[in-house]
């Protein structure tokens, strides 16, 4: 508990700058357009309708949206990363703009016309009209539309963790996976938290300016937040993570610090680890961006963003060479080694010596009643049952194949989140799910796998990723390489369930630790 | 000396608010322009100021056309009330009132002076410190006036400056406001559509039905030669009224 507390004044900081960031950025586009469309209607209606359009974007989907458009314009044309701060802080402001633009012209139109005509019949000039008159007279009305901009900001935020953004959905996000609930709990309290304390002070600034008293209070208590939040909070909690526990001799790295990356799945939350011990032990300094999209991941290291982390042969002969199955498991590997190499300079430690496949699981008891023991087994009888699957199953390559391969029609399918897709199938809620071969709930959860015979599911060998960057740098060679087929599927579904289980429940760290102990690693390089 | 030269305004492709009007107010005048409600009385005085500007024909302050001056200089020296008073509702009444020498750029000390120097004018000295909302319906038209005074303006333009006042208030406001008008030697154009107030305040009448001229002179030159059959029933209903005041005190 207390090292979650510990943990927890980065995240918040960082959560702080992003939201403060996206919001002034949101208020800059907001004010001016508003005071531009504000008597325009014709003008008004276009810009809110867009405003609007935005909004009903799901914030997941905004924010990958993002990546896709700043990594495809090259960074905007200001080479800006298509990864963590750039894109979150763009689709933040884009959402952040629709309450601050309509509240803005609405207070705006909102003032007495009687007045608007007496100001200008005295002589003002269009823009002493908004200083003197407009904008202090729609003041009240725009800061509440900041205000409501400012608590939906602080929760949308919490979505840009697997766009690689560190902010307290790293806690959420992680929590969720490893089903950590105090983890997750200390998360959604710490934004909620912020987003309550944020909207009492604005709503104190909202109240003092409808009623015209003075408003240096509560901006002082603003400031004061914000400072504390952004320059004392990263300096408190922390250290102690980055302290090395070198205890190897090797040669002076060129390389001193190295970023990993990890998927929001909680094997990547423990391999992630399994690198950052390892790496520590040679001395090499580690940042850590986990819960990242698959994609986001790869894409973070092809353009460096991140050097190392740990991917699947299977999915990257899918999703990214669009090859399709039915390959032998050695050819997979090595094409995808070659291609890697040659298309992106990406280098390949080898397998991990364990597949986390996709594997097609249902419960003991169903498989035993309807003879199942193939996939194909299932085909007479798909279009009774239900399939689950994770956020990316059913637009996956290999969801097309099984279903080409073997002829199966499902009566429905439901996505879950994977934390909660085993508990769905023991539970009954779904008959069939997408299951990962190296899980230990498959066996927890009293689930078999169906066997693959046509080799529709493509194999799926854990492998080391490294940038360019660190792909040559001795330490980090003398750290990784020696974890080439040394992690077995029994070893690695141990420590995943130890991190998963409900009872004695470890961290991803204290399982890296001991998956390291039983892997029994040479000394040296 | 305000000069209206064939003046028109269209709003509508084929409706005339105001059409071909022609008269001339003489410095130190009190006009009041009479008419109904949509006879165009209100674009008429809006355009001496060029918050509306005409479709045609010319107007003219002092002998220059209103079009050669930049329309915020332009309202700077003239005086503007309207009947909703439009004071700026977060700004004292001081601050309201100091707002046209604020933006002409005079000094702290001139600018207090003038303030205390308008107050005590209209009638509310030790005001200053309050806001709009502290004040009464007649007070808020008081300080109206004194802000439109402040720059020392030559010319005031009421728009039915005292419509939404109860009757004691209204006369009261009227005698201050000729009493005003005189002792500054202004020249004052007032709209109305109040037939009593025009004919007990002004110099001069300019009837204005359905965007016309219809006559234009002093009170008992439109009573005793009407030139015009609405000019004729206008001061016929006057005349009945004072006539059955007459009879019922006798």
């Amino acid at each position: 508990m207390s090292e979650l507390v510990r943990g927890l004044p980065p995240l918040l900081a960082s959560h702080l700058e992003l939201v403060l960031i996206a919001l002034i950025a949101a208020v800059l586009i907001s004010m001016p357009l508003a005071i531009l469309v504000a008597d325009r209607p014709r003008l008004a209606l276009p810009v809110v309708t867009i405003a609007g359009v935005i909004q009903t974007i799901p914030g997941l989907a905004l924010l990958a949206l993002m990546v896709a458009i700043v990594a495809g314009t090259g960074g905007l044309g200001l080479g800006l990363a298509p990864f963590g701060f750039p894109p979150a802080v763009i689709a933040l402001t884009l959402y952040a703009i629709l309450p601050i633009l309509r509240n803005a012209i609405t207070g705006l139109r909102g003032v007495d016309p009687a007045v608007v005509e007496a100001a200008r019949g005295m002589g003002m000039t269009n823009g002493q009209l908004l200083r003197i008159v407009q904008l202090p007279l729609a003041a009240p009305v725009i800061a509440a539309g900041i205000r409501t901009a400012t608590v939906w900001t602080v929760g949308a935020a919490t979505l840009a963790t697997p766009v690689g953004q560190v902010c307290l959905g790293n806690y959420i996000f992680a929590g969720l996976q490893t089903r950590n609930w105090s983890m997750l709990i200390a998360g959604v309290i710490a934004a909620a938290g912020l987003a309550v304390m944020l909207d009492l002070i604005l709503g104190a600034i909202e109240h003092r300016l409808a009623a015209r008293k003075p408003v240096w209070a509560p901006i002082g208590a603003l400031a004061t937040l914000i400072v504390l939040g952004i320059a004392v909070l990263p300096r408190i909690g922390v250290g102690a993570v980055a302290a090395p526990i070198a205890t190897l001799h090797v040669e002076q790295s060129a390389v001193k610090s190295v970023k990993l990356g990890a998927k929001t799945f909680t094997e990547q939350y423990v391999l992630v680890e399994v690198l950052k011990q390892r790496l520590a032990k040679v001395g090499v300094g580690v940042e850590v961006a986990e819960s990242l999209g698959s994609v986001v991941a790869f894409d973070a290291l092809a353009q460096g963003q991140i050097d190392a982390y740990v991917d699947y042969s299977g999915t990257l002969w899918i999703t990214q060479m669009k090859r399709s199955a039915a390959t032998p498991r050695w050819r997979v590997l090595t094409e995808v080694e070659a291609w890697l190499a040659h298309d992106y300079n990406i280098r390949s430690l080898g397998s991990l010596g364990f597949e986390n496949a996709y594997a097609i699981a249902v419960k003991r008891s169903l498989a035993e009643k309807l003879h199942l023991r193939t996939i194909g087994d299932l085909a007479p009888m798909s279009r009774t049952l239900a399939m689950g699957g994770d956020y990316e199953w059913f637009s996956r390559g290999e969801w097309a194949s099984i279903r080409r391969a073997y002829g199966l029609a499902f009566a429905r399918t439901a996505t879950f989140d994977p934390a909660l897709l085993y508990d769905a199938a023991a539970r009954g809620e779904v008959d069939v799910i997408s299951a990962f071969s190296s899980d230990g709930r498959i066996a927890a959860n009293d689930l078999i796998t169906l066997e693959d015979p046509l080799a529709a599911l493509p194999p799926y060998d854990a492998m080391i990723l490294l940038a360019p960057r660190v792909a040559n740098d001795p330490n980090v060679a003398c750290a990784l390489a020696p974890l080439r087929g040394k992690i077995t599927v029994e070893l690695m579904r141990r420590a995943n369930l130890m991190v998963d289980r409900e009872t004695d429940k470890q961290t991803p760290a204290a399982a890296a630790a001991w998956l390291l102990g039983e892997a029994r690693l040479p000394d040296g390089c | 000396m305000i000069t209206f030269a064939g003046v028109g305004k269209r709003y509508q492709p084929d409706t005339w608010a105001v059409h071909d009007v022609s008269f001339e107010i003489a410095a130190g005048e009190l006009v009041a322009v009479l008419g109904e409600s949509g006879s165009g009385k209100t674009t008429l005085l809006k355009m001496v100021n060029r918050l509306v500007e005409p479709t045609r024909g010319t107007i003219l302050v002092d002998g220059k056309s209103v079009r050669e001056t930049d329309p915020v200089e332009l309202r700077r020296t003239i005086g503007y009330v309207i009947q909703q008073v439009g004071l700026l509702p977060h700004l004292t009444i001081g601050a309201n009132v100091a707002m046209v020498p604020k933006l002409l750029g005079w000094d702290e000390a001139k600018t207090s002076a003038r303030v205390e120097e308008l107050l005590a004018l209209v009638g509310l000295p030790e005001m200053s410190q309050r806001y709009p909302d502290q004040l009464s319906g007649g007070q808020r038209q008081r300080i109206g006036v004194a802000r439109a005074l402040a720059a020392k303006s030559k010319i005031m333009l009421l728009d039915e400056p005292f419509g939404g006042l109860d009757p004691i208030t209204r006369v009261a406001l009227q005698t201050a406001l000729k009493k005003i008008h005189e002792e500054l030697a202004l020249t004052t154009v007032i709209v109305t559509h109040d037939l009593v107030e025009a004919l007990t305040l002004a110099d001069r009448i300019a009837i204005v039905f359905r965007g016309a001229l219809k006559q234009f002179g002093t009170p008992s030159e439109l009573l005793k030669h009407p030139a015009d059959p609405y000019v004729e029933e206008l001061m016929g209903m006057a005349r009945q009224q004072a006539e059955r005041l007459a009879s019922m005190s006798a």
